[in-house]
């Protein structure tokens, strides 16, 4: 997206920006740009005959504009973004939306980039594209995230609230993320929840993954309208089908064939993680398919357990990271449920064994009619 | 007891039902908390990768899980048309002054503070109320058990049926819970057939072979 600023924002984008020239300039042959177009339809779960349509919508005019809003975040969905290793198509696919404001990556500053997003919100009402990075804090009137004097969260109310739709990047600006965390003393929460009336597209993750991002908005493109969510508003494609399932170590979970401590010879072979707190069982992403940083790799493929990062609140409720169980609250931090059981079971039998004890030397009982209570 | 011995009869106590279900939920317990603690603290038992020891053990642990839910609900349903030893008053005597009274006998018996053993056809007061309880916790585990089943097919009919136990709780919350409730049942599997034991010695009444066949001997005609 620093593309943003390379085709010259100001001087009317419209005329000076189309896809085969920009293709062209990035040294990407069309036979590229189709092989991009298959991959997305792919990535969506869409069928072949629907590549024709989705590479002339990416070449079409049609271009809507973005804000991209950032709060509680750490810029890492920026990052995410910014750091691919080449220009990709996916990049340039962001081209053609026409980023009007994003305090990272744009040349205006201060008030100049205040007027920017007011004057996009003002002119395409109901028209623009908003993507948020982050959290909105709400406690106390939202004054611990502040921009240009204004809160994160009348920023938010405003922006989405008049936006075509809204897409969340990263866990954060989804569910609240890491600020949430508790005792969330910030009152951070996710766009949704801050602006309950706004249509709002949950791409969490930690970083958000860039392709994601990228098909969710060729789906607009193509489509017109944003792809099919879950229960918890995150695409279908790309959030429907559980890590666990698509895991490239899941042939040693089902062997019985577990890493039990870090570098050891399971490890380094490649083993499931399952023993080492891995998430992967209860957690929805794509990342064993799509993975990071142009499919290089993600964290299981690395050697590290899911974290469960695209879950809402997946630091309060995912830790600790390296064990399968929550801690008990009220036993020590090393104190599993299995082992409070253990301790219970054992006491049980002890306890009737002197029970058994006692009775055993009792042999006195009343046999009168009038033991014989019961409930006859 | 012995002058008495004359006027013993049998009274079937326990139907067909009940004593199945008995068994079942033995069996299904048993099975799903040893394939349980293995799926929740496994050993590596593969040698190769193309091993199958945990695909196994959880088919194992679902088709149990099966088992003991159709027992559980069947069980749940005999108890508005069996015969009074197995209907559901039995499992609520808190709810009468004379059940209330009865608890307190027993557990007076329990705890050496009375020498009066009472002789009850069917379930003791207190033990009826433990089952209350204890079907209360299978209900908590067959729910959190399928609920976390229905993960495997997050868009299909099971996940529909329980996802909404995922806005409510959280995913490890539903994990923990269904570790912990499995260490109650041990504990409860442990009294239980400890009070069997006991009260088969104490009331000399057969308790303990009336859940293999059905018949107990009664003083008395009812």
């Amino acid at each position: 997206m620093e593309k943003g600023g390379s085709k010259g924002k100001g001087e009317n984008p419209e005329q000076c920006f189309d896809v085969p020239r920009a293709l062209a300039e990035r040294g990407i042959t069309r036979r590229d740009f189709m092989k991009f177009c298959t991959a997305m339809s792919a990535a969506l779960a869409l069928p072949m005959t629907l590549v024709p349509r989705i590479a002339a919508a990416l070449e079409s005019d049609a271009r809507p504009s973005i804000i991209w809003l950032e709060f509680q975040s750490c810029t890492g969905d920026t990052e995410a973004l910014l750091r691919a290793a080449n220009p990709t198509v996916g990049e340039i696919i962001l081209d053609v939306l026409s980023i009007d404001y994003a305090e990272t990556i744009m040349a205006a500053a201060g008030h100049q980039a205040e007027e920017a997003r007011a004057k996009t919100v003002k002119e395409s009402r109901g028209k623009y594209i908003a993507i948020v990075e982050g959290a909105v804090p709400m406690k106390d009137g939202g004054i611990y995230c502040c921009i240009g004097g204004r809160s994160a969260l009348d920023i938010v109310r405003e922006v989405c609230g008049g936006a075509l739709a809204t897409i969340t990047v990263g866990t954060c600006a989804s569910y609240g993320g890491i600020p949430a965390a508790a005792p969330n003393p910030t009152g951070a929460v996710g766009v949704k929840e801050a602006v309950p009336g706004a249509t709002v597209i949950n791409l969490p993750g930690c970083p958000v993954n860039t392709d994601n991002l990228v098909a969710t908005v060729v789906h607009f493109l193509t489509f017109g309208k944003l792809p099919a969510v879950d229960g918890k508003g995150r695409p279908l494609f790309a959030y429907g089908k559980r890590i666990h399932d698509n895991c490239e170590r899941r042939p040693h979970f089902d062997a019985g064939q577990y890493v039990e401590s870090w570098g050891s010879e399971a490890h380094r072979s490649g083993h499931c993680l399952y023993k080492m707190g891995c998430k992967g069982p209860e957690t929805f992403h794509n990342c064993p398919v799509q993975r990071y940083n142009e499919k290089t790799s993600w964290p299981v493929g690395s050697g590290h357990g899911c974290a469960g990062c695209s879950e809402p609140q997946f630091w309060d409720t995912m830790t600790p990271f390296y064990r399968r169980l929550p801690n008990v609250p009220g036993f020590g931090i090393e104190t599993t449920a299995d082992k409070i059981g253990t301790g219970l079971a054992v006491a049980t039998a002890a306890a009737f064994a002197a029970h058994g004890v006692v009775s055993g030397f009792r042999h006195k009982d009343d046999e009168s009619k009038d033991g014989k209570g019961g409930n006859q | 007891m012995k002058q008495n011995q004359e006027c013993l009869h049998e009274t079937y106590v326990w139907e067909v039902p009940v004593r199945v279900t008995h068994w079942v939920n033995v069996l299904s317990i048993a099975t799903l908390s040893v394939t349980g603690i293995f799926i929740g603290s496994p050993v590596t038992l593969g040698l190769t990768a193309s091993a199958y020891v945990m695909g196994w053990i959880r088919f194992i642990h679902f088709v149990a899980g099966y088992l003991f839910a159709i027992s559980v609900v069947s069980r749940i349903y005999w108890s508005f048309v069996s015969n009074r030893y197995a209907g559901w008053r039995e499992f609520v005597p808190f709810l009468s002054a004379e059940g209330r009274r009865n608890m307190w006998r027993m557990f007076a018996y329990y705890t050496f503070m009375s020498r009066k053993v009472p002789h009850p056809i069917g379930h003791n007061a207190l033990a009826g109320a433990t089952y209350l309880l204890v079907f209360l916790l299978y209900l908590v585990m067959i729910l959190t058990g399928f609920t976390l089943y229905s993960e495997h097919a997050p868009h299909g009919p099971l996940h529909a049926l329980l996802g909404w136990m995922f806005a409510h709780f959280s995913n490890q919350g539903i994990r923990q819970t269904h570790h912990l409730i499995m260490w109650f049942l041990i504990g409860f599997a442990i009294h239980h057939i400890y009070s069997a034991w006991l009260m088969d010695v104490k009331e000399r009444g057969g308790v303990i072979s009336s859940i293999f066949g059905g018949y107990k001997p009664v003083q008395g005609r009812e």
